[in-house]
């Protein structure tokens, strides 16, 4: 009887950990097919970037300066989303919902940042509606931040997660996904970095 | 307050539109006062539309995908009839602007709501009960993306009673689908329904894809896997890859019509040849979602009722490989015209030729399938003969339509219409039709009756070429798709003879209906005891016919191919554990149905503008979203008594059923299905 | 001598199908240029080619499934049988050599056949070029060497190549004339090209191949080929017309209507044809040239 309890629990221990795997298994794939969006948008851009119809080109717009310190709040707060799966995998509760808070106002200050820009080049005059250009760029980089919002969404409510129910099985399953997904963000932000603003600035 | 939403927008004066409308709303009100009356309500809320069961998803899927058929298919025989007397003078009954939405309804219905539905629902139903699975990995995902996709039905239908839908042919191209010519909502339906369902359908294939690749029962290596689920794996690969292209098209193409952005349009650097592309870039992988399960069928259905193993299964897997990536690398045969250099269009044109390759062995394979066999004609295999012999006849045209010099003078032609019917009816459909009568038994537990779907078979088969072959005609003659009226007398006798042919496929689909009823009237006298009614040599046939919610009381160790043929023929049937353990399963959520609710919500409230709804249906979305992130309760363990209970009522009756039948169930199947021949 | 046997054939082939569907007047295969006759030809090649896998499947199948039928306990029963190397190879040869045969037709006539070639005569005629501009829902075509438009009417000269220019005031439309052969989309702010030619005189069917909207059903227009004589008369004729084509009456042609009757104009303004490509073109575009041909072939004036 007693040997029974233990198979049965070993057998409930295994299936949650088979179904962790799977799940951050399935948030891969889902990463992959999101590659893919980006592929489509990156593709579009490189048809359509330069299409100025008139209007401006990426070289008179592009502030880089602003763009850099953009660029450095998402890769530090990889870096500080890091430090939360360091803290998970030594099972520190608090240290995690430390972390990923200080990734949060790093995420929430390149939203900020992102969208401070996208009001000056309206303000401008250099809205989406000027040229096929000026579309694809908002398309692009917008899908990002949407991207990058939707991650802060998400963050708010894991730490709430991590806060009631702490680090259980499945809180390290979603805490991993949402992990991925970050540094993802990260990657894409790398290639939307150097692809649209280094080399809009250098060929004009 | 709602937005481009009047009163004027529901076409009370046109008689055939309302006339539809007033068929859905009577068939609708008659089967809410049937449930009401049988108090059903409860039932059907828990055990189907709250269900994480795949088999009971699997079944919705295609209980839509034919209810779709028949708007699909009402919308065929308008355009058929239509054509067959618009000549000269007469300009027939349909004014243009009603026969474009119809064609376009046509094509989107059913590609997306019909031929899509028909193999996700067959994925669903077979690919966990193959492999040897409890479940799908994301049961809860499953259930969202089957109401997403339901939105997307609804949004379709619901363009007929408020609004219009799109006259821009399936595809949408742009600029004719951009606001400056299309400033209605006839397009924005279209995007919202295929968005919405997109989503869904990209969900599908990760789940699916995880599901194959992660829970495969112990010892079934990827080559130990049924043919079946292997098609149904590079299926998943196919949407997981070209989904995410179609979810940014139309994305872009939304971008243009509500900001005013100019991907597509005319002016200020739009480029329409990108959405040609994108869409391509899609469309054309999606011709192989829909086939290359419908492959799988086939090659269960021959191996099946030949008795005999699947021939070549190794060939048969690198083709499906090679078909999935090939499928990628062709897409620019859909525009051969658009003046792209002659080396761009023969790379293109020889690619789509080398995927007649890996088609060629597939045929070929199945042929030498029923070679040194006991082939049994029944239903499935019917349908798979007639399969064999229309899509070579497909694929043939296709190879044609695949060189551009023939392209040139073909392309938009009837010609290609007809080829595309070729493969899609001779392909999709029929392999469709064969799932459906070879699975049903297994997800109903008795079988369909076989007079009725002979009769059905052959007048889908003889009406497919009646109405397609005078297409190939037509298209030589110089007839082009889309023509509401057309000056040239020749034409008409031949469309005439397409109209009585698209009459007889109805008949074909009336019969499958009398069929359906027939068999469930029967139902006592066919059942399917045993779990395994046509001597199947794959694991679904294992497990009892309903299976239990739990697929497997135990998880079967797998060590070769057509692993039941071998359990069956060491005598391990039915299989019995020593003992059992209690199993752990998802429990029901309406989640799903709610994630659906909100999105019809956003999807109608965007095509309507009406940006209030739009922004609550967006928050019920994330609302529900949360909400299921915080629920605890979702899964359980099914106790051991229960388990012994269900599987003991079982044993005792295929027992009995050996019994009365001769010992082994291989035996049994012979007489069962004698009457068949 | 192998080449010419094998027309030789083709022809007769061709003839007799034309035959066998009907006596099949106009269409595609009943060409009247040389394009739409090396189309023709091609897609009976090609299909006789694919006939030669597509009939053995057919008989197989019909045989196989009889010959095992269930019933027939006289055939020989392998349950186990599921694979040999033989046939193997065979499945995979045999499509494989026909793709290959069908690939390097293709690869050959996809350039001989490309839109955008110019035709050579034997007497090395100098084409005529005629531009055509696709609008909702008739289509227009200017003379530039002639300095006269139509409306719904080409004419042409029998035996002259000729090289249309093609783009589109409006959605994306496609130009074809089936007797005469190949078809091209015609799309705004681009120029496509379609190079054809009539051996004879006579009227051919011309139409948008691509769905434009709700006149697109009437969207047709008549080609006619005449002797190069009839056509010096025919285009006096059209000079004697009443209305010049300048800036006011285009933009009012340009409106969209159906089923406009033919229609001819006197003159054109000069340069017309440019400036609807141009008018979608930016003020500020890298690639300013009209001319510039990009890779596809399509000349994009972006």
């Amino acid at each position: 009887m007693s040997t029974d309890v233990l198979d049965n629990a070993h057998a409930h221990e295994h299936a949650h950990h088979d179904a962790s795997s799977t799940r951050v298994f399935g948030f891969w794939i889902y990463i992959m097919s999101d590659c893919i969006l980006f592929a489509a948008l990156f593709a579009t851009y490189a048809v359509l970037g330069h299409n100025y119809a008139g209007g401006p080109t990426g070289k008179e717009i592009f502030e880089l300066d602003g763009v850099l310190i953009e660029t450095f709040c998402l890769l530090f707060s990889s870096i500080t989303y890091g430090f939360a799966m360091v803290a998970m995998n030594k099972g520190q509760r608090q240290l995690v919902i430390l972390w990923l808070a200080i990734t949060f106002i790093l995420g929430a200050s390149f939203v900020g940042l992102e969208l401070k820009e996208f009001s000056h080049l309206i303000a401008e005059g250099h809205s989406w509606q000027q040229s096929a250009f000026l579309s694809s760029f908002f398309a692009l980089v917008s899908t990002h931040g949407l991207h990058v919002s939707c991650g802060l969404i998400w963050m708010v409510f894991m730490m709430l997660h991590v806060y009631r129910h702490g680090l259980t099985e499945l809180n390290q399953a979603r805490l991993m996904c949402l992990s991925l997904f970050w540094h993802f963000l990260d990657i894409i932000w790398i290639f939307v970095f150097t692809f649209v603003y280094l080399l809009g600035v250098l060929n004009g | 307050m709602l937005g481009k939403l009047t009163l004027a927008d529901i076409p009370y004066d046109n008689p055939i539109v309302m006339g539809a409308v007033g068929f859905m709303v009577l068939t609708g009100l008659i089967i809410f006062a049937l449930i009401t009356y049988y108090g059903k309500w409860t039932y059907l809320w828990k055990n189907w539309l709250t269900s994480v069961d795949h088999k009971k998803i699997g079944v919705m899927y295609f209980v839509v995908a034919l209810v779709m058929l028949l708007r699909g298919f009402s919308d065929a025989i308008l355009m058929r009839s239509q054509q067959a007397v618009a000549l000269g003078a007469d300009q027939g009954y349909l004014p243009p602007e009603h026969y474009d939405q119809i064609f376009t309804a046509h094509g989107v219905i059913m590609i997306f709501f019909v031929a899509m539905p028909f193999v996700i629902g067959l994925i669903n139903i077979v690919v966990p009960l193959q492999i040897g699975a409890r479940d799908v990995a994301f049961p809860y995902l499953n259930s969202v993306s089957f109401w997403l996709f339901v939105v997307g039905v609804i949004l379709v239908n619901l363009s007929l009673a408020i609004g219009d839908f799109a006259k821009t042919g399936w595809l949408a191209y742009p600029p004719l689908s951009e606001m400056q010519y299309s400033p209605d909502v006839g397009v924005d339906y279209y995007i919202w329904s295929l968005q919405i369902s997109g989503i869904g359908t990209l969900l599908t294939g990760i789940n699916f894809f995880a599901t194959i690749i992660k829970m495969r029962a112990p010892g079934m290596t990827l080559m130990k896997m049924p043919i079946f689920s292997w098609t149904a794996l590079c299926t998943n690969v196919l949407i997981i890859g070209a989904f995410p292209v179609l979810t940014v098209t139309l994305a872009l193409l939304t971008l243009d019509r509500y900001l005013g952005m100019h991907f597509f349009t005319n002016a200020l650097g739009g480029d329409m040849m990108m959405y040609i592309n994108l869409i391509w870039i899609w469309g054309h992988p999606e011709v192989y979602i829909l086939v290359l399960p419908v492959f799988g069928v086939f090659s269960e259905v021959v191996a099946t009722y030949s008795k005999k193993p699947l021939f070549g299964y190794t060939s048969m897997v690198y083709a499906t490989i090679a078909i999935t990536v090939l499928s990628f690398v062709v897409w620019l045969h859909h525009f051969f015209t658009m003046g792209s250099g002659a080396n761009v269009n023969a790379f293109f044109g020889i690619m789509t030729m080398i995927i007649a390759i890996p088609t060629g062995v597939k045929i070929f394979n199945w042929l030498f399938t029923m070679y040194g066999g006991r082939v049994e004609f029944s239903t499935p295999l019917l349908w798979t003969l007639g399969f064999m012999i229309t899509f070579s006849i497909g694929g043939m045209t296709g190879v044609l339509l695949a060189v551009p010099g023939a392209d040139f003078v073909l392309h938009n032609s009837l010609f290609l219409i007809a080829h595309f019917h070729n493969v899609i009816i001779g392909g999709v459909v029929f392999g469709s039709m064969a799932g459906y009568a070879y699975w049903f038994p297994k997800a109903f537990g008795f079988t369909l009756n076989e007079r009725w779907g002979k009769y059905s078979f052959w007048c889908w088969l003889v009406g497919f070429y009646l109405a397609f072959m005078p297409l190939y005609y037509l298209g030589f003659l110089g007839m082009t798709r889309r023509l509401d009226h057309y000056d040239n007398p020749a034409f008409q006798p031949w469309l005439i003879l397409a109209a009585f042919g698209a009459l007889i496929i109805l008949m074909g689909i009336i019969f499958t209906i009398v069929q359906l009823v027939v068999s469930i009237r029967d139902r006592h006298e066919n059942q399917d005891v045993t779990g395994d009614p046509w001597g199947g040599r794959t694991l679904e046939w294992s497990t009892s016919s309903p299976p239990p919610f739990y697929n497997f009381a135990e998880i079967p160790v797998i060590s070769e191919l057509d692993t039941f043929h071998a359990m069956k023929e060491k005598g391990d049937y039915p299989h019995e554990p020593k003992q059992y353990k209690e199993i752990h399963m998802p429990r029901n959520t309406g989640v799903g149905v709610f994630v659906g609710l909100f999105s019809f919500i956003f999807g109608f409230a965007m095509t309507w503008y009406i940006w209030w709804m739009a922004i609550a249906g967006a928050l019920g979305i994330l609302g529900c979203m949360i909400w299921r992130s915080f629920d605890k309760d979702v899964d359980y363990y099914v106790p051991v008594e229960e388990i012994e209970r269900i599987e003991g009522e079982w044993l005792e009756k295929v027992h009995n059923y050996q019994e009365k039948n001769g010992k082994t169930s291989t035996d049994s199947t012979t007489t069962q299905t004698a009457y068949v021949n | 001598m192998k080449r010419t046997k094998y027309s030789a054939f083709v022809r007769w082939l061709s003839m007799a199908s034309a035959v066998l569907l009907s006596g099949c007047k106009a269409g595609v295969l009943d060409p009247k240029g040389p394009i739409g006759h090396d189309e023709r030809t091609l897609i009976i090649t090609a299909v006789l080619l694919m006939l030669v896998v597509v009939i053995p499947v057919i008989v197989m199948t019909i045989a196989f499934a009889w010959k095992y039928r269930a019933s027939n306990k006289k055939a020989e029963y392998r349950p186990n049988w599921s694979h040999s190397n033989k046939i193997e190879v065979v499945v995979w040869t045999v499509p494989c050599i026909i793709i290959l045969i069908l690939g390097t037709i293709t690869w050959k006539t996809t350039h001989s056949l490309d839109p955008f070639k110019p035709l050579e005569t034997a007497d090395n005629q100098k084409p005529i070029t005629i531009e055509v501009v696709a609008l909702d829902w008739k289509w227009l075509f200017i003379y530039p060497e002639q300095h006269i438009a139509t409306v719904n009417q080409v004419t042409f000269p029998e035996n002259v190549p000729v090289r249309f220019k093609v783009t589109s005031d409006t959605v994306m439309n496609s130009f074809f004339i089936p007797q005469l052969g190949s078809q091209i989309y015609a799309m705004a702010g681009m120029q496509t090209e379609v190079n054809l030619l009539a051996h004879e005189t006579g009227t051919f069917d011309g139409m948008s191949a691509h769905f434009s909207g709700d006149g697109f059903a009437h969207m047709n227009f008549k080609a006619i080929a005449t002797s190069q004589s009839q056509f010096n008369e025919w285009v006096n004729k059209v000079k004697q017309a009443q209305d010049p084509l300048d800036q006011a009456s285009y933009d009012a042609l340009a409106k969209p209507s159906e089923q406009n009757p033919v229609a001819y104009y006197s003159s054109v303004k000069p340069d017309l044809f440019k400036s609807i490509v141009a008018s979608y073109m930016n003020s500020n575009s890298d690639t300013a040239s009209v001319e510039m041909q990009s890779d596809s072939g399509v000349t994009d004036v972006r």
